[in-house]
């Protein structure tokens, strides 16, 4: 069976951004539909349809929304994540070029759903044709009453700010998106309390990611039985599953790099070989970025790994991510990229926690003199002792950012170790290129 | 309450105490570096993790997988804490790795080589080598941070503390972090350096050495610094402090946690306000007669004689001047008596110069009370101890109840300066402030108040004495001052000019001791052991921390030895006398302890 894409129906048609165009193509029926509903219905059909966020960590949208307290008096802020900064990621790029309004409305819909009264959309600083294709369709939106006060002649009110960050990765991180957003240092919140309680401005706040704004549009225009017809089923009871359409970003050595909407549990190998037509210059996939680079490694052997919500997991890598797939040929050297890997993540530590402040500059700077041929054996084991002592998940930092700074580590040590090996006792010096910046 | 369980402790804690503290009470040491008591809870340090589960009611324990910080996590009923199982002794040991990774090994230059929290916890939690095999990361130290205080940036382990202080309690917002991940600092706004009025809490929140006082930078390794409860001199407030002194010299105060004074902090002017007791200016012996510069006039008075002395006793020795010409300035009023035993000066030279000038001030007293006891007063000093306005007024009353007791005068600078402050530098709202420097600056105007209240009936402010004393209605004078700088200035030192006797306790030179006919050269907090009570009401104990030179002696024990009480001076004993004569200080009865008791009930400013 073929599939049609959704979320990319309208990408490439002229005009697409334009609110006349989008309605021409049907557009804003699906938030006529949720103003006719009753919001905790709006809630219930979107928990119905299985839609997990599309931010990285694919925690159920519709469940995330039941968490806000009941009968809030004064403010609920809705925070849109548009702050797309994983390495490999640009899903919510194309999503906001070339159909901004399909997000716009999933926002308005989701607004209505969770009573927000103020949307916040941050935006990445480096995504100035998203800014100004979004300003365009916001600005259209007020002059059509699907902004402001009683849309669409409803009880509903919102308004939607455009905010711009000022590219750090960690703004990503939803309580450093918030604290961002509050005109401070991006550095992620503890929790409790959780947004949910008290977010933006110490009041209950949902933040969300644009593709899974787009996703809420067509739940509530297709209906949630539809959402449910794409994807894996869920496998055992405290399986969510992953149904619907999804955005995979493809690139690296692959011969047509680019977006594909496909649904959910597509091979590794299907999407390499099927959607980017094959890895470049006739050459083999040595390893792939599952869900953009934080998620680890998958190695050559394990491409029919499906990339579901829980597929990558079961290869050992963090997760799906953000479906950006990185493909990685075999005449590349893993010191290499997991150097580069490193580096990043040493750029991007925001500094608050210890071992994730000192543990990605460390493993960077240990893989720095493995690259200058200056490695030992030992250094392996000491970079395996730091990616498991930093991150959430042994519950040494605040945030995720080191869960994703120690996973590619852990996966490139342990599923190309002998290459690494190799490359320490036979003394070599990398000769790949450098790029000046960060440290 | 609620219990929970500390490494099988059993142990009772609070409503809001976290893990760390509930440790704490169960004697187990948590260590951290970020959390403090005062400041918001970040729990970014990750050195206070540990296990932690719950005891179920069937008895069953369900612990968390992952470590949990301590700092972040409150004490709920049944909560299971684990701070020493290998997997929590692995994290601190690597948190231990992670932060010494980029800092320098410069703990032998290091002020805070001692006293330091880095040095402590690796010692006790840490391994003893870095497997760090790169190139350190190097910042350049910051000097101009504050007037008071130096940024060693790569000392520094990211806790923010001082940047929470700057935020949260001082409310100036000056310092910051810039960059970010490992090669991130501290730092300031260019051009606004962190002078404010707080500023040097941030050396004692610092954990480790990376923000240091200039004033004791390099002046003292802190391991041979000897340690005493004293509380601070230099406004109502009465911050507890700690004195810090070697070798009979004091080094540096610092805040002395007291939730019932101030709280955990004190402010720049108390801290850097000490230097008075070190000055040049200090009194270092009694005096009979008046100074050089106020006799070289009389013409009585030969230069060989001016040479031999100033009429001061220094160092053991009475000038020559008095005691052989028996006279030094106009000599003719009927208060000023002198030593006339030419014969005695080798042989006196030698011994305790106090006996003979007590002798000679209960005389001068005597005599200007039998000349007209309504026309000799007494001034009490808002600077005293408690126990030494007792001492005074009490010894006073016994000569002639007609004797007028009054208060010294009370400096007031400004108006209570309280933190923190707003964004434009206002004032906190009322039930927000954290800290307040106050207007008065001195330590125990209600406690001297309350014992000339006993003794006089009423409290006479100087002012009124000034009056009397400008209308000539005043012959004798005994005055203590015991301030902390120049206090009154030579435009108003012509209404002592008509006074026959005047009697000058203090340990600074003034223009008020040269104009003096006996100068009682007394001591600082810093030598003396008392009792002060702060503007609500607290009472707590000041120990002497240091001597003062030889032939300085401190107040209690002048006065004590002034009223000729047999025995030795000590304040506990005092205070238990004043809590059976004086009602008002009926809680002296027991022990006052490190925190202090409190003694008056105050409501809006005044004994109630």
């Amino acid at each position: 069976m073929s599939f049609e894409p959704v979320l990319l129906r309208r990408r490439g048609k002229p005009n697409s951004q334009s609110l006349e165009s989008y309605r021409a193509d049907g557009g804003y029926t699906a938030l006529k539909k949720a103003l006719a509903m009753e919001a905790p219905k709006v809630i219930e059909a979107v928990q119905k349809s299985g839609l997990r966020g599309r931010g990285g960590a694919g925690f159920s949208t519709g469940l995330k929304w039941t968490f806000l307290p009941k009968d809030v008096q004064g403010p609920i802020y809705l925070c849109i994540n548009g702050d797309e900064s994983e390495p490999g990621t640009f899903n919510n790029r194309v999503l906001l070029e070339d159909d901004p309004h399909q997000v716009l409305e999933g926002i308005v819909i989701s607004g209505y759903a969770t009573k927000s009264t103020t949307a916040y959309l941050y935006l990445r600083y480096e995504y100035g044709d998203c800014y100004r294709t979004c300003e365009k369709a916001i600005e259209e939106m007020y002059a059509n009453n699907l902004l402001g006060k009683n849309i669409l002649g409803s009880d509903y009110s919102l308004d939607i700010y455009l905010h711009r960050g000022a590219c750090a990765y960690i703004c990503g991180e939803e309580t450093g998106l918030i604290e961002s957003l509050e005109g401070k240092r991006a550095w992620p919140r503890i929790k409790p309390p959780f947004p949910a309680i008290e977010g933006a401005f110490r009041r209950p706040t949902v933040v969300n990611n644009i593709e899974t704004m787009a996703c809420v549009t067509q739940i509530l225009d297709r209906g949630p039985e539809w959402f449910q017809s794409i994807g894996i089923a869920s496998e055992h009871p405290k399986d969510p599953g992953s149904y619907g359409p999804k955005l995979y970003c493809i690139s690296g050595h692959v011969n047509n790099p680019g977006l594909v909407e496909l649904p959910l549990g597509v091979t590794a190998r299907e999407l390499i070989d099927k959607h980017a037509g094959g890895v470049w210059k006739g050459r083999k996939a040595k390893a792939v970025v599952p869900g953009g680079i934080s998620m680890g490694f998958l190695s050559a052997d394990e491409l029919d790994t499906k990339l579901d919500f829980a597929g990558p997991g079961k290869a050992g890598c963090l997760g799906l991510g953000t479906a950006a797939v990185i493909v990685i040929d075999d005449q590349t050297s893993m010191v290499d990229v997991l150097y580069n890997t490193c580096r990043f993540f040493a750029h991007e530590s925001c500094g608050q926690c210890t071992p994730c402040r000192e543990g990605t500059a460390w493993s960077a700077k240990i893989l720095a003199r493995i690259r200058a041929g200056q490695g030992t054996l030992k250094d392996l084991d000491t970079l395996t002792d730091i990616s498991n002592s930093i991150g959430i998940m042994p519950g040494t930092t605040i945030c995720g950012l080191a869960d994703g700074a120690a996973w590619p580590i852990k996966n490139a040590l342990k599923k190309f170790r002998p290459e690494f090996e190799e490359y320490i006792t036979s003394g070599r010096r990398s000769q790949s290129f450098e790029v000046v910046g960060s440290h | 309450m609620s219990t929970v369980f500390i490494n099988d402790i059993e142990i009772e804690v609070g409503p809001k105490e976290n893990l760390v503290q509930a440790a704490e009470r169960a004697g187990v040491e948590i260590p951290h570096y970020c959390w403090h008591h005062d400041l918001s809870v970040v729990a970014s340090c990750r050195m206070c993790l540990v296990e932690v589960g719950e005891k179920k009611p069937d008895g069953t324990i369900a612990m968390i997988p992952k470590l949990v910080p301590a700092c972040q996590t409150p004490a709920k009923p049944n909560t299971v804490v684990l701070t020493n199982s290998e997997k929590v002794k692995k994290a601190q040991a690597q948190t231990l790795e992670f932060l010494l990774l980029n800092h320098p090994l410069d703990c032998s230059i290091c002020d805070q080589a001692g006293e330091c929290y880095l040095q402590d916890y690796t010692y006790k939690f840490g391994n003893a080598e870095s497997r760090l095999n790169e190139p350190k990361v190097q910042r350049v130290d910051k000097y101009h941070i504050g007037e008071q205080i130096a940024l060693f940036t790569d000392r520094c382990v990211m806790c923010t503390r001082c940047v929470r202080f700057t935020r949260e309690i001082s409310g100036t917002a000056e310092l910051q972090v810039t960059n970010r991940g490992s090669v991130e600092e501290i730092d300031i706004f260019p051009g606004e350096p962190c002078n404010n009025k707080l500023a040097g809490n941030v050396v004692d929140l610092c954990p480790v050495g990376a923000l240091c006082s200039k004033d004791f930078l390099y002046k003292k390794r802190v391991w041979w610094l000897k340690t005493q409860d004293s509380v601070c001199q230099d406004c109502s407030t009465g911050c507890s402090i700690h004195v810090d002194q070697e070798d009979n010299r004091l080094y540096r105060l610092r805040p002395r946690e007291n939730p019932q004074a101030q709280g955990s902090f004190m402010c720049d002017e108390g801290r850097f306000g000490w230097k008075y007791i070190q000055s040049e200016a200090r009194l270092t012996a009694p005096r009979i007669g008046k100074a050089l510069a106020a006799v070289g006039q009389h013409a009585e008075l030969s230069s060989a004689d001016a040479h031999v002395g100033n009429g001061q006793f220094e160092n053991g020795h009475v000038s020559a001047s008095e005691i052989g010409h028996g006279r030094v300035g106009s000599g003719s009023s009927s208060g000023r008596r002198h030593i006339h035993d030419p014969g005695a000066v080798n042989e006196f030279a030698k011994v305790d110069p106090w006996p003979q000038v007590l002798s000679e001030t209960r005389q001068a007293i005597k005599s200007a009370v039998d000349a007209g006891a309504d026309r000799f007063a007494v001034v009490l000093s808002p600077m005293m101890f408690c126990e030494e306005a007792y001492l005074l007024a009490k010894y006073i009353k016994s000569i002639s109840k007609k004797v007028t007791l009054a208060l010294g005068p009370v400096p007031i600078v400004g108006e209570d300066d309280q933190y923190p402050k707003g964004p434009k530098g206002e004032p906190p709202a009322e039930g927000k402030v954290k800290f307040t420097i106050r207007a008065e600056k001195c330590p125990n105007r209600l406690g001297v108040e309350a014992v000339l209240e006993h003794f006089q009936g009423e409290v006479i402010g100087f002012d009124e004495l000034a009056g009397r004393l400008s209308a000539k209605r005043i012959d004798g004078l005994y005055l203590v001052g015991g301030y902390q700088g120049t206090w009154i200035d030579e435009s108003k030192l012509s209404m002592f000019d008509a006074l026959s006797t005047l009697i000058v306790q203090d340990f600074l030179s003034s223009p008020l001791t040269d104009m003096a006919t006996i100068v009682l050269a007394s001591a600082t907090f810093a030598e003396r052991h008392g009792t002060v009570v702060n503007h609500a009401g607290l009472a707590q104990e000041v120990h002497p921390v240091i001597r003062g030179a030889t032939d300085v002696r401190p107040d209690g024990r002048l006065l004590f030895d002034l009223a000729q009480r047999q025995g030795l001076y000590s304040a506990p004993a005092i205070r238990k006398e004043m809590a059976k004569e004086i009602p008002a200080f009926a809680a002296f009865d027991g022990e006052i302890g490190a925190l202090g008791i409190q003694l008056f009930n105050i409501v809006e400013g005044k004994r109630a």
